[in-house]
């Protein structure tokens, strides 16, 4: 089977491109990758400033339909979920946040140019400049638990909104549920 | 024994003015036994109308105070201006205790004088008197330091008429929210903006000379102290640390700055010396220490901790040391504001699911709860010590709202739009 067929050298480089393209996209689609195609290709940064947006806007990765290579982009991995919620008074991560949490300090510290803003809210009750002690100390938590993963610190930023960004407006029990949070904001991504 | 009589005054006190977004303020709770006092339309020697009504300013104000019951103009025996009109025996038997009677003269291009006299009816007697030259722009500030010097000669006291209260005002819904720190009249009169911003503006606070203002701001997307001139110039950004830069409090000699910082880990009370902007930490715990304020000596710091858990207040030396616990009513005690004696506490109250504003006693250790609402917050003395005044909603929307330091008077305070927030009572004026 020996072929004494001459392939001419241009048809050869394209057959190696085309190879080389398939694997590395295999690679970028099972998430071995080192290096994140999106910021090699797709970066894109908003240009608003960390408080420049109305309280709540957040915009599930992957539904624009950009960045569809990356993990971050994915709907169903955990990395998509980027709002972490608290119970009343505590800034203890729940439970049911741990596997997300840790997926994405994980995440983190496979790309470790990523860079993330913790950005942490309370509910209302209480004084105003408490609550920016609590959501301090919510954004804390999770930042500790993302260096549990390997994240490294100067890859994280946390900041701390108290609660004068509500995710939900009201008094009611439900907005407060959605206001006491912790976002985790992937610098160069939407929200 | 004078009783608390409930929800008997909705006084309209000041009409809406054009262009502005004046506070109204309702007396919602007065108090029985309350002084009467008749304060006559002022003589008006002048070819125009009158220009400002001080009488009904000075009957609002001391209205307002709970202490006295102005009596209705249509009422009174006789209107007179000056001394030598006065007749006694017509005003006895009529309930005044008291007359006020002035006079408003122009002397110049936007120049006036005013003159008041105070009588006392039964001993036929004046009590005091008077004369203030003022400029057009300063006539219902005229009307406010006669009210302060009826006041203080009546009740001995101070009075806190011809002040100011900075407060944070919210417009629009959602992205759209603007927020603008602003300066009133302690009666909710010439609110003018001195700072405006896309992003949340926090805990105003009054430099002991009144001239200037510092507070947070997030515009840069965390939160930042600034302080500036309350005329609006002068804006300098004095702490932007990284992490928590809050809750500037400034010390009675106006030199430092009290201020919750979290660059060393969790939010610790620091202090900051104004002059070359150096900063040393007050307190050392893992715990969240904010909301400092200072005791009128400048030698210890009243803040709240929630190192036992729940947040309490504590008091603490400016220069370190073991804080010692002053709040023990309840699972949720912080915001303090000091009397100007010292002697008294005011704070943010949590129990039963709400948050109200209450009153410790440091000698006697007397605790009370003076408000009734649900999310009431940020006390601020005035600066006489009568009265506080604080944040509250109603219907959902902020408010601000003032109690008597013995909870007998509530009056509330409503923005014609928006919400408004974080009260901060202005010290006396010069």
């Amino acid at each position: 089977m020996r072929s004494s067929h001459v392939i001419s050298r241009s048809l050869l480089f394209v057959l190696m491109a085309i190879v080389l393209l398939t694997l590395g996209a295999c690679a970028s689609v099972d998430k071995t990758a080192t290096t994140d195609p999106v910021l090699v290709g797709d970066v894109h940064d908003d240009g608003r400033a960390p408080g420049d947006r109305y309280p709540g806007e957040t915009t599930p990765l992957g539904r624009d339909g950009r960045l569809t290579a990356d993990a971050l982009s994915d709907p169903s991995s955990p990395l998509s979920q980027r709002v972490i919620y608290f119970e009343f008074d505590r800034d203890d991560v729940r439970a049911d946040f741990v596997d997300v949490v840790a997926a994405h300090g994980a995440y983190l510290a496979r790309n470790s140019q990523t860079r993330i803003r913790l950005e942490g809210h309370t509910d209302e009750r209480g004084t105003r400049e408490y609550n920016l002690g609590l959501g301090e100390r919510r954004a804390h938590s999770v930042r500790r638990m993302l260096l549990l993963q390997g994240a490294s610190g100067d890859q994280i930023q946390v900041i701390s909104y108290g609660e004068e960004m509500p995710a939900a407006m009201g008094s009611s029990e439900q907005a407060w549920q959605q206001n006491r949070r912790v976002e985790l904001i992937y610098e160069g991504h939407r929200r | 024994m004078i009783q608390i009589r409930h929800v008997i005054f909705l006084l309209l006190l000041c009409l809406p003015l054009a262009g502005q977004a004046a506070l109204e303020i309702r007396i919602t709770q007065g108090v029985e036994g309350a002084m009467p006092i008749a304060i006559v339309p002022f003589g008006w020697q002048g070819e125009a109308q009158v220009p400002e009504d001080l009488a009904t300013i000075i009957g609002a104000n001391l209205h307002r105070s709970g202490r006295f019951a102005p009596v209705d103009r249509q009422t009174m025996p006789q209107r007179p201006t000056r001394a030598d009109e006065l007749d006694f025996p017509a005003w006895r038997g009529q309930g005044s205790n008291y007359v006020v009677i002035g006079r408003l003269q122009s002397t110049g291009a936007d120049r006036f004088s005013v003159q008041f006299q105070l009588f006392d009816v039964a001993g036929g007697r004046q009590l005091t008197g008077y004369n203030i030259p003022v400029e057009r722009a300063d006539l219902r500030r005229a009307a406010h330091m006669i009210s302060d010097i009826i006041y203080e000669r009546l009740t001995g006291e101070r009075g806190a008429f011809d002040t100011r209260v900075a407060y944070v005002s919210v417009t629009g819904q959602g992205g759209e929210r603007r927020f603008a720190l602003q300066v009133a009249d302690a009666d909710g009169h010439h609110p003018r903006t001195i700072f405006r911003s896309a992003q949340p503006i926090l805990s105003p606070a009054w430099a002991p000379d009144g001239r200037r203002i510092a507070y947070v701001s997030f515009e840069n997307g965390r939160s930042e102290v600034f302080v500036q001139n309350v005329d609006g110039g002068d804006r300098t950004r004095l702490a932007a640390f990284e992490g928590i830069n809050s809750a500037p409090a400034w010390s009675p000699d106006g030199r430092r700055l009290a201020l919750t910082l979290s660059r060393d880990g969790a939010p610790d009370v620091y202090v900051m010396n104004l002059a070359d902007r150096s900063v040393t930490r007050v307190t050392q715990s893992r715990s969240i220490d904010t909301e400092p304020a200072w005791m009128p000596d400048g030698r210890s710091l009243v803040f709240t901790s929630d190192r036992a858990g729940q947040p309490q207040l504590y008091e603490v030396p400016v220069t370190g040391g073991q804080p010692r616990r002053l709040s023990f009513e309840g699972r949720y005690n912080g915001g303090a504001s000091i009397s100007p004696d010292g002697r008294r506490v005011a704070m943010v109250h949590g129990a039963g699911g709400g948050f109200r504003i209450a009153i410790l006693d440091r000698q006697t250790r007397l605790f009370r709860v003076l408000t009734d609402g649900r999310a009431d917050e940020a006390p601020s003395f005035a600066p006489n010590g009568s009265m506080i005044i604080y944040a509250t909603s109603e219907r959902g929307r902020g408010i601000l709202a003032a109690v008597s330091e013995d909870g007998r008077v509530h009056q509330r305070l409503v923005l014609q739009e928006g919400e408004v927030r974080e009260p901060a009572w202005s010290p006396f004026r010069e």
